[in-house]
């Protein structure tokens, strides 16, 4: 029986991982960890003792409010942190792929490969996010853990579309751009914080456009069980055709490059 | 003595590892391999040499099958590189012009990684990557990560990772660039060690020494196209003559000189430090030379190398 080519290039993902799993997990607890207790619980305070589980936050505390919002967000930056430096360096610098190539290996299969381990790390994150969740009781059924695979699918509709640009630049500093005005913007303002009701009018649209603020629905959706079914459908659509036009665009840019 | 291979006489697409006709690769308007045509047959050595840019690399990369070929005829193996890149690549050995070696692996698993990507079972992983750190000179260094090897190290295990899935022919491109003497030359004796055991080789080459040490045949490319092929033996009985007389002057020196070096040699080249006489008998153009009150600062009588084929050919050195 043949391992399936893209499963060797996940093989590899994952004894690279073998090196670095212990940090890599301890910063995945502590990171929600930091933020549940200092926004959820300090912040919270506040804004719990001023509005009271107030409807602008369908009736949750802040903490359980924010908390699946910070799943959404932490899997957005788990899958840009994973799709730009590394993808760069397997093109370039430690040019892994180029090795791979010399097997029987294709470029369709570092593609799948590559998105399948991302998939992995988010299921990781995700997972023991919920668990801190849990640990701070921001959960509130047992439910709460539809919220891991929306998460899964809300940073693979970053981590395609952010693969195909890396394979298409030359070197690092459009990454930071990446950061600086995609993702940076997106965790504050795509309803992560705070309802997006709170916005302006006028730009409330723009973040129902955003990517973020359709995963930071469907995760607090399910966690919380008081998403509508048909919305949440809405939501999962939205991230999958992303994902799913990230995967094309990323097949195009990998070939471009790698399959002169 | 066989002649060069011509498109007559080759020995036929069945019988040949490689074989090309009118092969062309373009890159837009720029044309970097154009319209070559050669066989490479089981067991054979074969180098394609040639200055930096003219097209050994592409070349060497639609034979690996990463690169699409533009127009032409290209099977590897007797199979289409379009149509059955993973089945060829997968009796390949590729050694590319520069390290890929995984940074944050230790040696051994570099060699257990590749051997995956092959789908190799784990046991026969295992016992060929034991073998093979043993043949290249790294079984110390099985355990170490592979950064702080030297340059010679990581060239070796990045052959032995070439030969994890036992390839029918093995790809070099450029294998000894940038390496010391040392390491050279252990290099050429493990690939030595390979081509007797019957491995096929394909390598390019700007050194003429190596492909003196190491090539039963090679083609000669300037400019994305062959300009000469067969034995080095050949291609220096054919391109040169026996010896070459090597004069030195003074800075400045050469400039003023015309008349006395005409006739000396069967030719004679002018580079910018010195002047090269070709002649069958180097030590009697040199008492000529002599005689004709010529004083050069040194004077060095050697035999015919591919440098001068590819000075005669090309109308420039090759390492510029």
């Amino acid at each position: 029986m043949t391992t399936p080519t893209a499963l060797r290039v996940y093989e590899h993902q994952a004894l690279v991982y073998r090196r670095t799993w212990r940090g890599s997990i301890f910063s995945s607890f502590l990171n929600p960890v930091l933020y549940l207790a200092a926004m959820g619980l300090g912040l919270g305070a506040y804004v719990d003792r001023a509005g009271g589980a107030s409807p602008a936050l369908g009736g949750a505390t802040y903490l359980v409010f924010l908390a699946p919002g910070l799943l959404a967000a932490t899997a957005m930056q788990t899958a840009a942190g994973e799709s730009t430096w590394a993808v760069m360096g397997a093109i370039k610098w430690d040019r892994t792929y180029h090795a791979m190539l010399a097997t029987p290996i294709a470029i369709r299969d570092l593609v799948v490969g590559h998105l399948s381990w991302v998939a992995t790390r988010l299921l990781i994150v995700a997972t023991v996010f919920l668990g801190v969740m849990a640990l701070f009781g921001a959960t509130r059924s047992p439910a709460a853990v539809l919220a891991i695979p929306a998460a899964v699918l809300t940073g693979l509709a970053f981590a395609a579309p952010i693969s195909a640009f890396a394979a298409t630049q030359d070197n690092d500093s459009g990454f930071n751009a990446v950061f600086r005005f995609g993702v940076v913007p997106l965790f504050l303002f795509s309803g992560t914080f705070f309802p997006v009701s709170q916005l302006p009018a006028f730009v409330q649209p723009v973040a129902w456009a955003t990517p973020l603020w359709h995963g930071v629905e469907l995760c607090r959706g399910l966690a919380l069980g008081t998403g509508e079914p048909a919305l949440l459908v809405l939501h999962a659509a939205y991230l999958v055709a992303l994902a799913g036009i990230g995967v094309a665009l990323a097949l195009l840019a990998y070939n471009r490059r790698l399959g002169r | 003595m066989s002649g060069p291979l011509t498109a007559t006489d080759h020995p036929g697409p069945t019988d040949s590892l490689i074989h090309a006709r009118g092969l062309t690769k373009r890159f837009g308007s720029f044309t970097a391999v154009d319209a070559i045509d050669f066989d490479v047959a089981p067991g054979e050595a074969f180098g394609f040499l040639g200055p930096n840019g003219a097209g050994k690399t592409t070349a060497m990369r639609m034979i690996a099958c990463v690169s699409p070929v533009t127009a032409g005829t290209l099977t590897v193996l007797g199979l289409d590189p379009a149509l059955d890149g993973p089945r060829i690549r997968a009796r390949l050995g590729v050694v590319p012009q520069e390290d890929t070696l995984d940074m944050e692996l230790t040696v051994a698993e570099n060699l257990s990684i590749y051997g995956r990507y092959f789908d190799l079972p784990r046991a026969l992983i295992r016992q060929r990557t034991r073998e093979l750190l043993e043949f290249v000179q790294l079984t110390e260094r099985a355990n170490h990560q592979v950064e702080p090897l030297s340059g010679g190290m990581k060239r070796r295990l990045t052959i032995a990772r070439s030969l994890v899935n036992e390839p029918d022919l093995l790809l070099l491109d450029e294998p000894t660039t940038g390496l010391d003497p040392q390491a050279r030359h252990l290099l050429w004796d493990r690939l030595y060690r390979l081509k007797l055991k019957g491995v096929t080789l394909v390598l390019t080459t700007h050194y003429m020494d190596e492909a003196e040490q190491l090539c039963d045949r090679l083609v000669v490319m300037d400019k994305a196209r062959i300009v000469a092929e067969g034995s080095p033996r050949e291609l220096i009985a054919r391109y040169s003559t026996r010896e070459v007389l090597e004069m030195r002057f003074q800075p400045g020196l050469q400039e003023t000189l015309d008349g006395q070096l005409h006739g000396l040699g069967e030719r004679v080249e002018r580079l910018p430090d010195r002047v090269l006489v070709y002649v069958d008998d180097g030590e009697a153009a040199a008492v000529a030379a002599h005689e004709r009150g010529l004083r050069p600062e040194s004077v060095l009588v050697r035999r015919s190398s591919l440098e001068d084929v590819f000075l005669r050919l090309t109308g420039r050195s090759l390492v510029d």
